[in-house]
């Protein structure tokens, strides 16, 4: 095989990395995100031929088909999963970028003398393996394979600093003496490091953990470019890790709270108020028809999705629901909270699968203040992201997160599973305003039969 | 590399994604992630020169199975955050349902 002169091959990856960067750029706005990540794909392929013709490689056959098995595992499971569990499939994704990571570095720590080196080798294991396995958890968080409130044990404090004190031990012997048996040490470290990070966050929080994630396995990619001496590596896990960073700030800015006190707010016992209990509270609840009569005769109505509407599925049923509205003359607008949901943007992504324009999505500052002007607001399957709580009560896990403040709309309308509290586990008192009306049943089987009466009207 | 051009790399990469991720509407936010996720699969051709250069068994295994994971992240990444960006239209592009073939 031709071998590129390296001049070649270093051009090659500076186009690769200008792709990466029109990938993200194209992200700016919906109509040119599509050839941006095209453009993201066209580049990647390109650096994997290029790695090929850039130096003499053994085990080539081998290699192709570990990549041709990847391939053919990874893009059914893209194309297949439903957009409900994007969030899990995304930090899947995520969590074996960083094992790869952290595999590459282990691997590589033989091959360096100089400690400089091994310092990155020690990075990249580390935040990699923090990766794979806080991914992991976040994963089975979101699939429901383990419960989804903060886990914090007896002691876990002092197991937590007992890990952290051991790594960075485990890290200095590795960066001095290059040992490989304590590289291995650090690795089972990290990956407890990843665990115990991710189990004391509540499920509501997990959006922000999976875009903190991101930007860690980022950075891993990038300091494993200082150990193979790759700019692409370098260029593209940097621009990531900045990417990652920036989102993740601007979640936690969303949620009026800092990143800290989003990953350990559970050691101050907050989260765990209200304890999943059903409340005994006189409510008022009714049926389809008076939801329809109240949502067909307004003239402006706002919809507020949540996470309840991803699980049920509904978001065909609602976007029926607001032509339907829309055809007798009411205003019909979405309003997104920026956290709502399991991921940073999952209710746009659910709405846009169901051809809701994107113009009618409302950001929460845009709307907000005209929330009072709306005869109806309709909070589906939505519950800590309208909790006035976070307002009023001081002593709440959520206090300080800005909020749809749906309670100065004339009339608000839940559709709720149950009395049961939302993943934040907080009593919520506006469902006990008077006026708030509840229609209880899963979502999209409330959404149909509102759906049907307001086409009867 | 050497430390100042490595520096010098480093901290204008910071700058290019923060300068282009300051950008983005928070309804692409989730894309945004996805796509981030997909280039950071890029790990792939750092799997594949330990691979090229492993000779013994046991690190060949392990970098093979490195390639494979990042593989997966390199491929899926694109592929889902491409699925996600086709059902993003708005008033006037009506486009190709993609209820077909997503229900």
């Amino acid at each position: 095989m031709n071998l590129l002169p390296a001049e070649a091959t270093a051009l090659l990856y500076l186009v690769v990395a200008v792709c990466f960067i029109l990938a993200l750029k194209g992200l700016s706005s919906p109509r040119t995100a599509r050839r941006g990540n095209l453009i993201g794909a066209a580049g990647a392929a390109l650096a994997v031929v290029t790695v090929f013709l850039s130096v003499r490689l053994e085990n080539v056959l081998a290699i192709l088909v570990a990549v041709v098995v990847g391939a053919l595992i990874a893009a059914p499971i893209a194309r297949r999963v439903q957009m409900t569990q994007m969030p899990q499939l995304v930090a899947l994704f995520n969590g074996v970028g960083g094992g790869a990571a952290a595999l590459v570095a282990i691997l590589e720590l033989t091959a360096h003398d100089d400690a400089w080196v091994r310092a990155a080798v020690v990075f990249t294991l580390v935040v990699g393996a923090v990766s794979f396995a806080g991914s992991g958890v976040t994963v089975a968080k979101l699939q429901e394979l383990m419960t989804t409130r903060p886990v914090i044990f007896g002691g876990m404090r002092w197991v937590m600093t007992a890990v952290v004190v051991l790594l960075l031990v485990a890290a200095a012997l590795v960066t001095v003496t290059g040992d490989l048996v304590w590289a291995t040490v650090l690795l089972l470290l990290g990956l407890a490091g990843g665990v115990l990070l991710v189990l004391p966050v509540g499920g509501a929080d997990v959006p922000i953990v999976i875009s903190l994630l991101n930007a860690f396995t980022g950075l891993a990619v990038a300091a494993s470019g200082v150990v193979l001496d790759n700019v692409l590596l370098l260029v593209a896990g940097t621009l990531v890790g900045a990417s990652g960073t920036i989102l993740t700030r601007a979640m936690a800015a969303a949620m009026g709270r800092g990143v800290a006190g989003i990953l350990f707010g559970a050691f101050r016992g907050g989260s765990t108020a209200g304890a999943g209990t059903v409340s005994e509270r006189p409510v008022r609840s009714s049926g389809p028809e008076d939801v329809a009569v109240m949502l067909g005769f307004a003239q402006r109505v706002v919809i507020v999705p949540g996470y309840g509407l991803a699980v049920s599925q509904g978001q065909h049923t609602i976007a029926e629901l607001a032509d339907a509205l829309e055809a007798r003359g009411v205003e019909v607008s979405f309003a997104i909270h920026p956290v709502a949901g399991r991921m940073p943007g999952h209710m746009n992504v659910l709405l846009a699968e169901a051809n809701v324009p994107y113009e009618s999505l409302r950001e929460m500052a845009e709307v907000n203040p005209e929330l009072r002007n709306m005869d109806v607001a309709l909070v589906v399957g939505a519950n800590d992201v309208v909790n006035p709580a976070a307002k009023t009560s001081p002593g709440s896990p959520i206090y300080g997160m800005p909020i749809l403040e749906v309670a100065d709309s004339q009339q608000v309308v839940f559709l709720k599973r149950s009395m049961r509290p939302g993943f934040a586990g907080i009593e919520n008192e506006l469902l006990y305003s008077p006026k708030t009306t509840l229609l209880f049943g899963d979502a999209k089987d409330s959404l149909t039969r509102v759906l049907g009466a307001v086409k009867a009207l | 590399m050497d430390l100042p051009s490595l520096l010098t790399v480093v901290v204008l990469a910071v700058f290019v994604g923060f300068e282009v991720v300051s950008k983005v509407t928070s309804t692409l936010h989730t894309p945004l992630m996805s796509g981030a996720n997909a280039i950071h699969g890029i790990i792939l051709i750092g799997a594949i020169l330990v691979a090229g250069q492993a000779t013994e068994l046991l690190p060949l295994g392990l970098a093979l199975f490195a390639v494979l994971l990042a593989t997966v992240n390199l491929v899926g990444g694109f592929v889902v955050t491409d699925r996600m960006l086709h059902m993003f239209r708005g008033r006037n592009q009506p486009g190709t349902s993609d209820r077909k073939h997503d229900a």
